[in-house]
């Protein structure tokens, strides 16, 4: 297999329930709070412009995509300073928000894909690899620790 | 982390992201050193392709090459590796500090 290099996937398990998460992953007061840490603006609706706001970071633009509640939210996030309705394949990465009921509480996956076809400038790309990750960590741990076992010889 | 490393983490993804380029790397990790006449004994790929993967991953600085003799011999460079993953892996750490957010605010009481 190659390396992962398209998406991060990641898991966590809340002792809340779905339509109490479903209202903090969608309503701007929230999601101010605990993914911007500045404010937040979204107008829940596919094709709805999102945007969240770090201090000192300045603003992200999205595209709502996906609103099935209380279980599927997904926006395109852009990488660029392009409008939010222009939002495409080459200038945004898509993220995926699945809220599932599980033992009393909620499991959330949140999928971020998308990123090979990505079409950036130097600036946008060097903030995208400042800010994101892989799914692919382990898969490259492994690797160098195969690696460190043969010292370079120089 | 170095620009340099920043500047060149693209190009280093795309090498990477090759199956046959994976395999190879792997391949060469767990060898220590091969060339490519080695290599394409070991890969479902002819010695003409492995010149050319090498190539890819020596010009992202994840292979080096030695000449010894008549030989061309590559072994992974463990220091752009190490900085790639270890960067990588500190990246992964984003969402998982964003969703922990997300937890520690739905159960508050």
């Amino acid at each position: 297999m190659a390396a992962q290099t398209d998406r991060i996937e990641r898991h966590v398990l809340i002792a809340a329930p779905v339509e109490r998460v479903w209202e903090l992953i969608t309503t701007a007061e929230h999601l101010g709070r605990w993914f911007a840490d500045a404010g937040a603006e979204i107008d829940l609706r596919p094709g709805g412009a999102m945007s969240l706001t770090w201090q000192g970071q300045g603003t992200v633009h999205g595209r709502v995509e996906t609103v099935e509640p209380p279980h599927r939210f997904a926006y395109r996030w852009l990488h660029t300073s392009d409008a939010p309705e222009q939002a495409t394949p080459a200038n945004s990465t898509l993220t995926e928000f699945t809220l599932a009921a599980e033992g009393g509480g909620t499991r959330v996956s949140v999928v971020e894909s998308g990123f090979d076809a990505l079409d950036l400038d130097d600036a946008a790309r060097s903030e995208l690899f400042g800010s994101h990750s892989r799914g692919w960590a382990i898969e490259l741990g492994e690797l160098v620790d195969h690696a460190a076992g043969f010292p370079a010889g120089r | 982390m170095s620009t340099a490393l920043a500047d060149a983490e693209p190009a280093i993804f795309a090498a990477l992201a090759d199956p046959t380029r994976w395999q190879l790397l792997r391949l060469l990790a767990q060898l220590g050193e091969g060339t490519a006449t080695t290599l394409a004994t070991e890969l479902p790929v002819s010695r003409p392709a492995v010149i050319k993967h090498l190539g890819v991953l020596d010009r992202v600085g994840l292979v080096t090459r030695r000449r010894a003799g008549r030989e061309v011999r590559y072994r992974v460079e463990p220091a752009q590796l190490d900085a790639t993953a270890r960067r990588i892996a500190a990246l992964a750490v984003v969402w998982d500090t964003r969703l922990d957010a997300l937890k520690a605010l739905a159960e508050e009481t």
